[in-house]
């Protein structure tokens, strides 16, 4: 017999009972976070056993608030967005019981971290290019190719990873989805050093590594189709940040602009202003997708916020440059490290400005993004291909 | 925050008015108006005063239908996509609004009253010189929206409101860029008026206005946006449709995210007007200083991207143009907007 997913009164009865039975301050942080996903109260959206209760996910910001009012330990999201972000979703809807229960705890916990092997040298925005491929051996896969802008490689346990098993079909046809395990033999990962001198992601060489069987996510074959999913999920992430007035990029520039008042200029003038009405047109046009989301009709209008979100801080980071003027001339520092999160405010404006310059290309670029709305929301006709029914060892490349 | 969607009661009206404009204002009708005398259309206004929506914010005591600006906004979203030559911005909005904020709505039981001031006026502007001697009335007040219909000109004169009875007025028409929205100098000569409020009522008329003529820009643009992609889909260049060039199509998925932009920002300003919030003159200004762009571009785009049809007078394009450039004007252009929000969140010119 199955029960109502539980409301919000008899959630919070819920978190009250666990952290009465669970002690933040006493526990150690680690069994903590597994009684909590054990509990269903990790992602309450979840299905019950795989840390949730069936509930809305509207539900799960009160959540987050009454453990983190407990003092409760936190899992590190920002440390594990390729996890929690993508990997889970994907897991969720293509994963065997098997896999479930192997992954989904230690994920959210934060205990494994996760990272993506999609993108390669020869497949950005042309994904279903790729040519890294997964030859059966037994009761498994050997992976061979090269895969590109991978963040958290260098500390992630696992990876979700596709790969081309068959070349002799149509592209889109001939992917399979794995989940790869990063400390396998063969699996190299070197920094790649980005223009801003540090390296966010990296390069990941597979060579020669075994992928068993049951490690394989969803069909042979129907790779492209849980990838889909995979980056519907990214791009709902990347593009769904709340905010106030003057938050982010803008909040930087206005302040600058009341406190140095050295900076000022017509020109700078007019461009703050119409970035300004421009910021405050997105955060309103966020706030109403938002509600829309809540009210159970999520609009098409999520395509539309990341490419606002790139080309406001670009072009406000731009602005804080030129303002600046002779300080704009100058770098905090080209030091090679691999940050494990990006955090625009506590670099320098040099910084900010060139790292907005990823803000277009990263998640799927703004060309893409423009061709996915004019074909997907307003129905034009697609491009003329030249590579659907060309199976993939034909394409140019 | 407020909220920006639509409720069920402003679908309803929605579908109401745009049936009403269906049937009393199609395009065809809206360019064969624009070779007539006839200031504004008789039919869908006519239609507009029977449904009630020339009232919407009127308090039910007052003879109104005691619903909000919020509501108001939807029937100028409507007014847009038909570029109908109604005097509902003039009457409805201004007129209406300065009332409202004078505490003077039993004005509207004489009929339509209408703000006159230049329809350039942006919300704190300077409006013209017109002198108020022992309850009488000297000066001229140029480019007047919807005047012809005026019962009653709401004069601002010597840093108060006047009420003068339209027929008191001399109205003179004048050949306006937007041929859906006729202008017209008003000339005072000594005429009969009676004060009924002060200078804040014509700002936060004024204030209304802007937040409503957004709407309208909104309602426009959506328009223009779908013309275009309906003649993308079907237009054949070289073979294939010319929807299929991606040189257009991001230009009108461009388009379509502004347009999505100034809906939210469009919701903001009604609701913020509607309950008197006090970011009212922030949500107004943005609104403007947002919408009145896109707008334009989005006319201006459906001209472009209709080629050499978009620039016949058979073809409703250049209504839609002449509209959205005239609108970008009315009631203060972007850039005297953005003057004021730079104003209104401390970020000072030098």
């Amino acid at each position: 017999m199955s029960t109502a997913p539980p409301d919000a009164a008899e959630i919070e009865r819920r978190v009250a009972a666990f952290l009465a039975a669970h002690d933040p301050a006493a526990v150690p942080p680690r069994e903590f976070l597994r009684a909590r996903y054990d509990a269903g109260l990790a992602w309450v959206h979840y299905p019950e056993g795989r840390g949730g209760l069936g509930a809305a996910r509207a539900a799960q910001p009160a959540v987050d608030r009454a453990f983190a009012r407990a003092g409760a330990p936190g899992n590190h999201p920002e440390r594990n967005g390729i996890g929690l972000g993508m990997a889970a979703p994907t897991l969720l809807s293509h994963g065997t019981p098997e896999q479930l229960d192997r992954f989904l705890r230690p994920l959210w916990t934060g205990e494994e971290v996760w990272c993506q092997l999609f993108s390669e040298p020869g497949a950005g925005s042309d994904l279903a290019a790729l040519g890294t491929r997964a030859v059966r051996d037994g009761d498994g896969w050997v992976v061979d190719g090269q895969k590109v802008w991978t963040s958290m490689a260098h500390e992630a346990r696992w990876a979700i990873l596709v790969a081309r098993t068959d070349p002799a079909v149509p592209k889109h046809r001939g992917m399979t989805y794995f989940v790869c395990d990063m400390h396998a033999p063969g699996v190299d990962v070197r920094p790649l050093r980005q223009l801003t001198g540090e390296a966010e992601f990296n390069e990941v060489f597979l060579t020669g590594v075994r992928i068993p069987d049951t490690d394989r996510l969803g069909a042979v074959g129907d790779g492209w189709r849980v990838a889909t999913a995979t980056l519907m999920n990214e791009r709902v992430a990347i593009g769904g940040q709340a905010a106030p007035r003057e938050g982010g990029m803008l909040g930087v520039v206005t302040r600058l602009w009341r406190e140095r008042p050295e900076v000022r200029t017509a020109a700078g003038h007019d461009a703050l202003m119409r970035l300004w009405v421009e910021a405050e047109a997105a955060r309103l046009t966020g706030e109403r997708l938002r509600q829309r989301l809540a009210a159970g009709d999520p609009g098409p209008e999520g395509s539309a916020a990341k490419l606002a979100f790139a080309r406001l801080n670009q072009e406000l980071s731009g602005l804080e440059l030129e303002l600046l003027g002779e300080d704009g001339l100058r770098y905090d520092d080209w030091t090679m490290r691999r940050p494990t999160e990006v955090d625009f405010t506590r670099r320098s404006p040099g910084y900010r400005y060139l790292r907005a310059k990823g803000n277009s290309i990263e998640g799927g670029t703004s060309e893409i993004l423009r061709t996915i709305v004019a074909e997907r929301v307003l129905g034009l006709p697609g491009e003329i291909r030249t590579d659907k029914d060309v199976p993939w060892k034909d394409l140019p490349k | 925050m407020s909220d920006l969607l639509y409720g069920e009661i402003e679908d309803d009206l929605r579908a109401g008015v745009r049936s009403l404009l269906d049937d009393t204002c199609g395009w065809a009708d809206v360019l064969a108006g624009t070779e007539t005398d006839a200031p504004h259309a008789a039919a869908p206004w006519d239609g507009l005063v029977a449904m009630g929506v020339t009232a919407l914010p009127v308090p039910e005591d007052a003879g109104g239908a005691g619903a909000s600006w919020r509501e108001t906004s939807v029937v100028m979203e409507e007014l847009g996509r038909a570029v109908a030559p109604v005097p509902f911005l003039g009457a409805a909005v201004l007129g209406t609004a300065a009332l409202l904020a004078a505490g003077a709505a039993d004005v509207l039981a004489d009929g339509p009253a209408v703000l006159a001031v230049p329809l350039s006026t942006a919300p704190g502007d300077p409006v013209p010189d017109v002198r108020a001697d022992g309850g009488a009335l000297t000066g001229v007040v140029t480019s007047v929206a919807d005047a012809a219909v005026a019962r009653t000109l709401l004069v601002p004169a010597d840093g108060a409101l006047y009420a003068v009875d339209g027929s008191a007025a001399r109205i003179t028409h004048v050949t306006s860029l937007d041929m859906t929205r006729r202008l017209a100098d008003v000339a005072l000569d000594g005429a009969p008026a009676r004060r009924i409020g002060g200078a804040d009522a014509v700002t936060a008329a004024l204030t209304t206005g802007a937040a409503l003529l957004a709407a309208e820009q909104l309602g426009l643009a959506e328009r223009c946006l779908e013309l275009t992609i309906a003649h993308l889909k079907t237009r054949y260049q070289f073979g294939r449709p010319i929807g299929s060039y991606q040189a257009l199509k991001h230009r009108v998925a461009d388009l379509w995210a502004a347009v999505s932009q100034a809906r939210a920002v469009v919701r903001y300003a009604a609701g913020c007007v509607a309950s008197g919030d006090a970011d009212t003159a922030v949500a107004a200004a943005l609104a403007q200083a947002h919408c009145s762009g896109i707008a334009v571009r989005a006319a201006e785009e459906c001209v472009q991207m209709h080629g050499g049809i978009g620039f016949t007078w058979e073809h409703p394009a250049h209504l839609y143009l002449k509209r959205a450039k005239s609108d970008a004007i009315a009631l203060g252009t972007a850039g005297r907007h953005r003057a004021a929000l730079a104003e209104l969140a401390d970020l000072p010119p030098v």
